[in-house]
């Protein structure tokens, strides 16, 4: 116990010294949290769209006003013949053509059924169907009788038989800052406690100070200890900080229990200090343990579950998502922020994490050797 | 007699096919300066590390304060000071913090620490500096502070791999005061060095030559043999013979 006090005691004030650590612990989650929720943003706004209205009508008028008030659409202008607003498309200018048919508004009163061709720039997929998928929308609010003309893509029905009306559960306005924001406060936790963890180690080994304490009669456990501790502190500080920006910036409160949210991240940092203390037994130099965290790191952002649903990856993807730490702590923060869920739902990801933590730590543990 | 406080049999350390400490067999006694010469290359560190704890002989025996290295690597450690090559204060700790550290990592009471602290600070006279950084102090300080932290627990031997590396020859000087003034105290030196002139201030030198003792004796002693009327001299004639090319 007296031996590890000394540890922390050298720890922290080693810490508090290094200003650019401090920095970097404090300064990083405050500015990705501000900046990446809003690149990390699926809303797709700004589609360009280009209307061939050969009606001329008032009612073709009020068309064009509609779609453009929506807020998705921005015009790249109004073309007297299909023609005009396909050089538009050509340049690049336009991603939708809507062409409006001569008499448009005179059939819709004597004929009943309208039709209206649009024409998609599919070059950029997302955009192209995220963007008829509006455009559908808006068309039918505007007049059921309309009946659309695609002639790409074509794997919209344009004409639904059956009304499906659906209710966005747990997250109704769709926010995806509410989805986003505790998924990528996972990822902060997972880089201080990983990343500063195995920095942390090889920098002695780098200085040569390690040789000098296993020269020392101080227990492997306890050296390890005293770098898990204050690392296992500063990633629960660094958590605050985010739940703090997550509440001022995007109004997010969890819906679910703060103490359990904690209770997860206390069990998850140990296990991805474990995966840091592991780096750093197997690294020599911090430039080694940087590349080492550098590979990992990738992969747990892209397999997470933070940027593309798990359930639609492929059958050995879904493998690697299950022994990578992150996903489940991006799983149940999504599920007590978002959901609410309570300590029974978690227990399986908590067991999960846990036998992460004991495998990870106990490897490196194993690995760490004060005599070769 | 007294029980030699190092003793090695047949002492041995290969990495692959590279024997770099090749049965190496000698006694070293209480209070002894024992001076360990030798090339770049030529095993000094990796005999050195290997009583240390550090690294696990490949055959031999090595007692170090009576106890066994081999089979007991850690208990060796209570008994032992180590000061390396590299530097190995806390440079982003104070003088007196890095003494608390390692005085109370070794289980110093804190009555001891506080006392040792100042007895350190006085002997080394960095009174005014107590509370300065590592990092800003010269060379020859900082190594002489890491000597007083490495024997800061009173140990029954301190093993110096080239303690004095760069250090200008006033303070090397006064480096050798402390090792003489630590030897008085009952603590075993094992020491190894670059510097042939530092060869004369050990009560015994060994000279290695390609992992093999090539000469073991007082330094009066080995210039009376060879001849020769410095340990310089002898360095060369036993050098000469090296295989191995150091590094």
């Amino acid at each position: 116990m007296r031996t590890l006090k000394f540890l922390l005691q050298k720890e922290f004030k080693q810490i508090f010294r290094d200003s650019n650590l401090l920095r970097m612990m404090f300064m990083t989650p405050i500015i990705q949290l501000i900046i990446l929720p809003q690149a990390a943003n699926f809303t797709i706004r700004n589609i360009n769209i280009a209307f061939v209205d050969l009606d001329h009508s008032a009612y073709s008028q009020r068309f064009v006003n509609k779609v453009l008030s929506s807020g998705y659409f921005q015009l790249a202008g109004i073309e007297p013949s299909y023609q005009g607003a396909y050089k538009l498309i050509e340049k690049d200018k336009a991603d939708i053509v809507v062409e409006i048919p001569k008499d448009f508004e005179s059939k819709l009163n004597t004929e009943e059924n309208q039709k209206l061709s649009v024409s998609v720039n599919a070059i950029n997929g997302v955009k192209a169907a995220v963007g008829s998928g509006y455009l559908t929308n808006i068309i039918q609010d505007f007049n059921r009788n309309i009946q659309l003309d695609w002639i790409q893509p074509s794997a919209m029905n344009p004409m639904p038989e059956v009304d499906v009306v659906s209710s966005n559960w747990y997250n109704p306005t769709l926010s995806y800052y509410l989805f986003m924001v505790p998924g990528i406060l996972v990822l902060l936790v997972t880089l201080v406690g990983g990343n500063m963890t195995a920095q942390n180690i090889v920098r002695e080994k780098e200085i040569g100070t390690i040789e000098q304490i296993n020269v020392t009669p101080l227990k492997k456990y306890h050296f390890i200890l005293g770098k898990l501790i204050p690392f296992w502190i500063l990633g629960v500080i660094v958590f605050t900080i985010g739940l703090i920006i997550a509440r001022i910036l995007y109004g997010i409160i969890p819906l679910g229990s703060v103490a359990l949210l904690y209770f997860f991240v206390s069990v998850y940092l140990i296990a991805i200090m474990g995966f840091g203390l592991l780096i750093s037994t197997y690294s020599d130099t911090p430039l080694q343990a940087h590349s080492l965290t550098f590979f990992f790191v990738q992969i747990f952002n892209m397999m997470s579950g933070l940027f593309t649903p798990i359930d639609s990856m492929p059958g050995w993807a879904k493998l690697i998502t299950d022994i990578i730490p992150v996903s489940y702590f991006i799983e149940v923060m999504r599920m007590i922020v978002i959901k609410g869920s309570r300590f029974h739902d978690i227990i399986p990801h908590l067991i999960a994490v846990s036998i992460m933590g004991i495998v990870l730590n106990g490897w490196a543990i194993l690995n760490y050797r004060k005599t070769t | 007699m007294e029980e030699p406080v190092i003793r090695t049999k047949e002492l041995t350390k290969r990495f692959g096919d590279f024997v770099a400490v090749d049965r190496i067999t000698f006694d070293v006694h209480k209070g002894e300066i024992f001076g360990f010469l030798g090339a770049n290359g030529a095993g000094k560190t990796t005999a050195m590390r290997m009583l240390c704890g550090l690294s696990i002989p490949t055959s031999g025996e090595a007692m170090v304060a009576g106890i066994d290295v081999y089979h007991h690597p850690e208990q060796v450690k209570r008994s032992i000071g180590y000061m390396s090559q590299k530097f190995s204060l806390y440079e982003d700790l104070t003088v007196l913090e890095n003494i608390r550290f390692y005085a109370g990592i070794y289980g110093l009471t804190d009555k001891q620490i506080k006392n040792k602290s100042e007895e350190l600070i006085e002997k080394l006279g960095l009174q005014k500096q107590a509370k300065v950084l590592v990092a800003s102090l010269p060379l020859g300080w900082r190594q002489k502070l890491a000597f007083s932290v490495a024997i800061v627990h009173q140990p029954k031997v301190v093993f110096l791999d080239e303690p004095t590396g760069g250090v200008d020859p006033s303070m090397r000087k006064q480096f050798w005061d402390m090792i003489y003034d630590a030897s008085a105290d009952g603590i075993t030196i094992f020491v190894t060095t670059h510097y042939l002139d530092e060869a004369e201030y050990c009560d015994r030198i060994c000279i290695m030559v390609d992992g093999r003792i090539k000469a073991l004796d007082t330094p009066f002693l080995l210039k009376k043999n060879y001849g020769v009327d410095n340990i310089t001299e002898v360095f060369y004639r036993l050098a000469r013979t090296a295989q191995r090319s150091g590094d």
